[in-house]
């Protein structure tokens, strides 16, 4: 365990067990998060990185998943292995998360006041007045106008932009030292996603926490990370510094993924598409995932998985093709 | 408009003995059968006009509101309290839990009502609380399968995942998150199901598994009148009436009440 190292997941196995078969939706994903760093997590939809997320939380739907092997180490300890009891004192003080939907984020029939009242009680016990007070104050960190009219205020009479700063204000409530932000911008319009993307940036850096960033977008990637982790297919196939990943994307899919993310320069012509489909997730192939779709596909590639090369500092990728170089 | 109604009613069933102008049960054979004062042959001695064995029919009205309140709200207490409960554990549990209890639910709607209050009564003897049982083992089943199906919608919203990301228990959510967003739905079918109560009393009550005569009931005094309907209409349409006026107001009090607890509706 290295001290820097808040987050650490390794092989984790989470599968949906449904009378048709099983959904290997996170087959053995590996990846640190060193302190006040931002980590991206990226991949198409559906390849796994929600329920990661989840996995990580252990809040996995009821019933059908469960989490089959693998550690998730806060500060050292496998959370893994904890109670539900001890479980429920780490998530929100320790680690937190905001949602994709901010519509649906809060409650409809309490004010905001009330719902970040009920965030803070959980820290700290103070009188009405007092939390009153933190909680006006959580809005103005997260650079709401007018707090004190907007306390009052119902879900419904708040724009998505301002929901959803309200959600970031509760989760950071408990001073987490992780928190994981899935997909948090999806939803919101271009211009108010730079906005939240910068507010989240200045929250990090003022309190020091780190982020697990989930997105499919690599320009929010370009502006929030500092390392990104590609996932294909319910596994990481590549993991590096963000700029060495943009100049050297080693993995087929990762070359493939940022060649087709338009240009704002130089002639606006057909983007390059990936030919084929993500192998299903209750079938998958022997060997490496992405074989059937890629380009530079050998005989080996669908036989055997390959084994994590190192490509430069502090990146890696799940490829044949390089260690053959 | 419709809270005067409910007023009006309340005050009745509280003040029926300073409000009543003759005892409800005190027979006057010579003056049987007398219609409202406004008919012919009615007089301003009854108002309201008599029942077959002379009784005021204006006095058994106003005592008869008291039994029907009384029972109305002491039944949607007690099942639609069980309701409310088992729908939600039922709904947020799911499970082994929700599947248990949803079987139950559906096996309280194949039992006849009716006859399982005439067992009650029979088991137990007739009065109110054989009466509020019967009723409230009636509605159980249906608000738990309401109140459920709307907890099935809303534990899917984001904010419940919120709260346990927050850390909040199982028991906290149930109590802070769904109760809350499941209370005007509650209320709506409260209001929504006194007429079903009021109209089951009075069902019960001809039947012999309510409350016993002579004490008056709304609904005994339909039954009562059904006999010499073509003659003396008036003593089974009257308490109708009132049973429709309430059924009514309470209804559009409940559609007030529904707007009002909305806090989408509340500000606009």
């Amino acid at each position: 365990m290295s001290a820097e190292n808040v987050l650490e997941v390794r092989d984790l196995v989470t599968y949906f067990f449904l009378r048709r078969g099983v959904v290997k939706a996170v087959d053995g994903v590996s990846f640190d998060l060193k302190r006040g760093e931002v980590l991206g997590l990226v991949g198409e939809s559906g390849c796994g990185k929600s329920l990661t997320a989840l996995s990580i939380m252990r809040l996995l739907p009821r019933g059908s998943a469960r989490t089959v092997r693998g550690e998730v180490r806060l500060a050292g300890e496998n959370i893994l292995t904890r109670s539900p009891r001890q479980m429920r004192e780490i998530r929100g003080r320790r680690i937190s998360m905001i949602l994709q939907d901010p519509q649906t984020s809060l409650n409809p029939v309490f004010s905001v006041g009330e719902q970040l009242r009920e965030a803070i009680f959980r820290r700290t016990r103070g009188s009405r007045a007092e939390m009153m007070k933190e909680a006006i104050a959580a809005l103005r960190r997260v650079e709401i106008a007018a707090p004190d009219e907007r306390i009052g205020q119902f879900p419904h009479q708040m724009s998505g932009g301002m929901k959803q700063r309200v959600v970031g204000a509760i989760s950071i409530s408990g001073q987490p030292e992780v928190l994981i932000a899935d997909e948090p911008t999806t939803a919101l319009d271009v211009t108010i996603q730079l906005q939240y993307l910068k507010l989240l940036k200045r929250l990090q850096a003022e309190t020091g926490m780190a982020i697990l960033f989930i997105t499919h977008d690599f320009g929010v990637v370009a502006r929030m990370c500092n390392r990104v982790a590609v996932m294909y297919a319910g596994r990481i196939v590549e993991c590096g510094p963000v700029a060495r990943i943009f100049e050297h994307p080693s993995h087929p899919y990762t070359q493939a993924l940022i060649a087709s993310v338009p240009a704002m320069s130089g002639t606006a012509g057909r983007l390059p598409t990936i030919d084929g489909q993500p192998p299903s997730l209750m079938d998958l192939p022997p060997g490496c995932r992405f074989a059937a779709r890629c380009p530079h596909s050998q005989p080996r590639c669908r036989d055997t998985y390959p084994s994590t090369f190192t490509v430069g500092p502090a990146h890696v990728a799940d490829c044949w093709m390089l260690g053959s170089q | 408009m419709s809270v005067i109604v409910i007023a009006t009613m309340l005050c009745m069933a509280i003040f029926a003995p300073l409000l009543a102008p003759y005892s409800p049960i005190d027979q006057t054979l010579r003056d049987k059968l007398l219609p409202p004062f406004w008919l012919e042959g009615g007089s301003t001695k009854y108002i309201l006009g008599t029942d077959a064995f002379g009784r005021d029919i204006l006095s058994r009205l106003i005592f008869g509101a008291r039994v029907s309140l009384i029972v109305a709200a002491l039944a949607l207490t007690a099942g639609g309290g069980v309701g409310l409960v088992i729908g939600i554990v039922a709904g947020y549990t799911g499970g082994i839990v929700e599947t248990i209890l949803m079987r139950l639910v559906d096996a309280a709607f194949t039992f006849p009502a009716i006859l399982f209050a005439l067992l009650l009564a029979v088991t137990m003897g007739q009065g109110l609380g054989t009466l509020v049982i019967a009723i409230s083992l009636l509605l159980w089943a249906s608000f738990a399968r309401i109140i459920r199906g709307e907890v099935l919608a809303l534990k899917q919203r984001d904010f419940i995942a919120l709260a346990k990301v927050r850390g909040c228990s199982e028991l906290r959510i149930m109590l802070t998150h769904i109760l809350p967003n499941v209370l005007s739905t509650f209320m709506v079918l409260v209001t929504l199901n006194i007429g079903v109560v009021i109209i089951a009393e009075a069902a019960l009550s001809f039947l012999g598994a309510g409350i016993p005569p002579p004490t008056p009931t709304w609904g005994l005094m339909i039954s009562e009148g059904r006999g010499r309907i073509a003659e003396a209409w008036w003593v089974s349409l009257i308490p109708g009436l009132a049973i429709t006026a309430l059924v009514l107001s309470v209804n559009l009090f409940g559609d007030w009440l529904r707007d009002r607890l909305d806090p989408r509706l509340r500000q606009l």
